[in-house]
C-alpha cells in the first residue's frame, strides 16, 4: 500500500495483516508514514496504489459502510467545544444511524467507562487535556466499533492520564476490540500491543511482538555509560566488553546479555564513568539498532 | 494471539445520503438551543436596527413626498421597503454563517473532521450546513415578519411569498460563501475583505433603499450581478402584489444556479480538504 502526496512519498510501500481481537501498533517517528497508513484504514484518504481491505470491504468503495463500524480517535481532538460532554457523544453517535434513546442510554454507559459521569453536563473547551482525550475515546466506542484506531492516543498527557487511559484500551481489548495503535512512545507499544511494525520513512523495517523483536534485534539488557564532556572514550575502546556499542550524543549504550559483567569489565580496564546504569532493553534499543536514530529526539 | 472472544458486529450503519444529510442539520440544531445567544445580535437584532432606521425614521422623513410615491409606486416607503430588508436580512445572515463557522470546522474546533470520520460524508456536511442556513434565516426571517407587521410594514399575506425568496437568496449567497471558506487555510483579511467589497456593496446597490433605475446608468450592471437584488425583485413583487411571471422566474433561475453551482463547489472542496 503507498500514499503519494504531489512529488511526496508518504508510504512508500508497506504490507500487514491484523487478526480480529488484536492490538496492532505501528511505530516510528514524526514523518515516518504512520498517520497516513492510519488516514488510509479510516478511509479518508484514498490510497495512491496497492491494495487495501478493512473489515472485508475496500475503502475506496465502501468508505461509508467501513466507517460506519470503526471508531476513530484522532492526533488531534476534534470535539464539539459549545456542546456538553453528553451532547458530544449523542450527536455523534446519531450519525451512525442511531436511534435517540439508543445513544442516550451509550452516552451514559460510555461516561461511566472513561469516568466523565460527573462532567456529563459541562461543555467540553474547560476540560483537561485527559479529559477531552477520554472524551474523544468514549465518542469513537459510540457505535461499538469492531475496529479502534488510535493515532497518537496519549501524545501531550501527563503519566496518570496515560496509564489511566492504557487500563481502558486493556479492557476494551479483553472485550475483544481490534485496535490499531500508532505511537512514538515505546513504552505504550510494549504496553499495549501483541504485535507492531517498526516504520522508518515510510517503510517497515521490522515486525513482531514487542518481545520478539527486543530478543531480535537487541540484547538481553543494556549497561548505559555517562562521562565527563570530552572525556568519553571512542566506542571502539569499549567495543570487547559488550556485543555492540553506541554513541549517543550524551551517552554511551553497551548491549550485552549481562550489564553488570560488563560493568566490572569496564571498570577494569580503567574507565571511570560519571555514572554507570544497567537497564532492559526496550523498543527504543531496536529502534537505534534498525535506524541508528533515537525514536524521539 | 490469545484473543477468546471477538467483538460482534458494530451498532452502527450508514444513514443514508439523505438522513445523512438531515442529521448534520439535528446536529447543527442542538448546538443552536445551547448558543443561539451568540447569534441573536445578527441574526434578529441587526435587522431590527435596520427596520427602525431606514423604514420607521428615514421612512418618515421621506414620506409624502412625491419622489417618494413615484418611486414606491404607491404604497408607503415602509411597506416597499419590507420584503427588501427581509432578502438582506437572509443574505447578510447567509453570508455571516457560511464565514467564521465553516472555518471553525476546518480548523479551529475541527468537528469536520469528526464529523467526516464515521460514515457522513464531506459532500452531506456541506449540503447538511447549507440547509441549516436555510432553516435558520427561514425562522429568524418569521420572527422579521411579526416584528414588521408591528410596525405596520406587511401589506398582505404576500409577505409568505417573500419570505420564501430570501430564504432563497440567502442559501444562494451562503453557498459559493462556503464554498470559498473551505479554500482558505486562515481567517487572514479574507472575512474582512468579503464584508467590506462584497456584503457592503451589494446591501447598498441591489434596490433595497431605492430602486436601481435611480442609479447612473453605468452602476446599473452591478445590481443586476448581485444575487440580492434578484431576490428583491421577487420579494417585492409578493409583498406589493406586483407580479411579471417571467421576471420572476428569470430572478429565481439566477438565483438556483447559484445555489447549485455554489452547493456542487462546495461539496468537492469539502471532500478535497477533509479526504485528501
Amino acid at each position: 500500500m503507498r500514499k503519494r502526496f504531489g512529488a511526496f512519498e508518504a508510504v512508500r510501500g508497506i504490507d500487514v495483516d491484523v487478526a480480529r481481537g488484536e492490538v496492532f501498533g505501528f511505530l516510528g517517528p514524526n514523518g515516518a508514514g504512520k498517520s497516513s497508513t492510519m488516514r488510509m484504514i479510516a478511509c479518508v484518504s484514498p490510497r495512491s496504489g496497492g491494495e487495501l481491505q478493512v473489515l472485508g470491504m475496500d475503502p475506496a468503495t465502501d468508505g461509508p459502510r467501513i466507517r460506519a463500524r470503526i471508531g476513530v480517535v484522532p492526533q488531534l481532538d476534534n470535539l464539539d467545544q459549545e456542546l456538553t460532554v453528553r451532547q458530544n457523544l449523542e450527536v455523534y453517535g446519531r450519525y451512525f444511524g442511531l436511534s435517540r434513546a439508543h445513544v442516550r442510554a451509550k452516552a451514559t454507559e460510555l461516561l461511566e467507562f472513561v469516568q466523565l459521569a460527573d462532567r456529563a453536563d459541562d461543555e467540553v473547551e474547560p476540560l483537561s487535556g485527559g479529559m477531552k482525550r477520554r472524551l474523544t475515546i468514549a465518542r469513537a466506542l459510540v457505535n461499538d466499533p469492531e475496529l479502534l484506531l488510535l493515532d497518537e492516543p496519549t501524545t501531550g498527557l501527563d503519566p496518570q492520564a496515560r496509564h489511566l487511559l492504557w487500563e481502558r484500551l486493556y479492557r476494551l481489548k479483553r472485550e475483544g476490540v481490534t485496535q490499531i495503535i500508532t505511537t512514538h512512545y515505546m513504552d505504550e507499544a510494549e504496553q499495549l500491543c501483541d504485535r507492531l511494525v517498526v516504520m522508518d520513512g515510510g517503510l517497515i523495517v521490522a515486525e513482531g511482538s514487542p518481545a520478539e523483536l527486543i530478543e531480535r534485534y537487541s540484547t538481553r539488557e543494556v549497561l548505559e555509560l555517562r562521562f565527563p564532556t570530552g572525556a568519553a572514550p571512542p566506542a571502539e575502546a569499549l567495543a570487547p566488553h559488550a556485543d555492540r556499542v553506541e554513541a549517543l550524543p550524551d551517552r554511551l549504550l553497551l548491549y550485552t546479555a549481562d550489564g553488570e559483567h560488563a560493568q566490572a569489565a569496564v571498570a577494569s580496564a580503567g574507565h571511570r564513568p560519571l555514572s554507570a546504569l544497567v537497564r532492559r532493553s526496550t523498543l527504543e534499543d531496536v529502534f537505534l539498532r534498525l535506524t541508528g536514530r533515537s525514536l524521539v529526539e | 494471539m490469545t484473543a477468546t472472544e471477538v467483538r460482534a458486529r458494530s451498532t452502527g450503519r450508514d444513514p443514508g445520503p439523505v438522513r445523512g444529510v438531515l442529521l448534520v442539520v439535528e446536529h447543527a440544531w442542538v448546538w443552536y438551543r445551547r448558543n443561539w445567544r451568540a447569534t441573536a445580535v445578527s441574526s434578529i437584532l441587526q435587522p431590527l436596527l435596520f427596520l427602525l432606521a431606514f423604514g420607521v425614521g428615514f421612512g418618515s422623513l421621506v414620506e409624502g413626498g412625491e419622489g417618494v410615491a413615484a418611486a414606491t409606486g404607491g404604497p408607503s416607503y415602509l411597506v416597499w421597503l419590507a420584503p427588501a430588508l427581509l432578502a438582506v436580512s437572509a443574505a447578510q445572515t447567509g453570508v455571516f454563517e457560511s464565514t467564521y463557522p465553516v472555518l471553525s470546522g476546518f480548523k479551529w474546533q475541527r468537528h469536520y473532521h469528526g464529523m467526516t470520520a464515521g460514515p457522513v460524508s464531506p459532500a452531506q456536511v456541506a449540503l447538511g450546513h447549507l440547509a441549516w442556513v436555510a432553516l435558520k434565516i427561514a425562522g429568524c426571517g418569521a420572527v422579521y415578519v411579526g416584528v414588521i407587521a408591528v410596525f405596520g410594514g406587511v401589506a398582505s399575506a404576500g409577505i409568505v411569498v417573500s419570505l420564501a425568496a430570501a430564504v432563497l437568496t440567502g442559501v444562494a449567497v451562503a453557498a459559493p460563501v462556503t464554498a470559498y471558506s473551505a479554500t482558505l487555510e486562515s481567517e487572514g483579511a479574507a472575512f474582512s475583505v468579503l464584508f467590506r467589497f462584497v456584503v457592503i456593496p451589494m446591501t447598498l446597490f441591489s434596490g433595497t433603499f431605492f430602486p436601481i433605475d435611480r442609479l447612473p446608468g453605468w452602476v446599473q450592471p452591478l445590481a443586476w450581478v448581485s444575487p440580492l437584488w434578484h431576490g428583491t425583485e421577487i420579494a417585492r413583487a409578493a409583498a406589493l402584489d406586483r407580479w411579471q411571471p417571467w421576471a420572476a422566474l428569470g430572478h429565481a433561475a439566477y438565483l438556483l444556479a447559484l445555489l447549485v453551482l455554489g452547493a456542487v463547489l462546495a461539496a468537492r472542496l469539502y471532500t478535497r480538504r477533509l479526504q485528501p
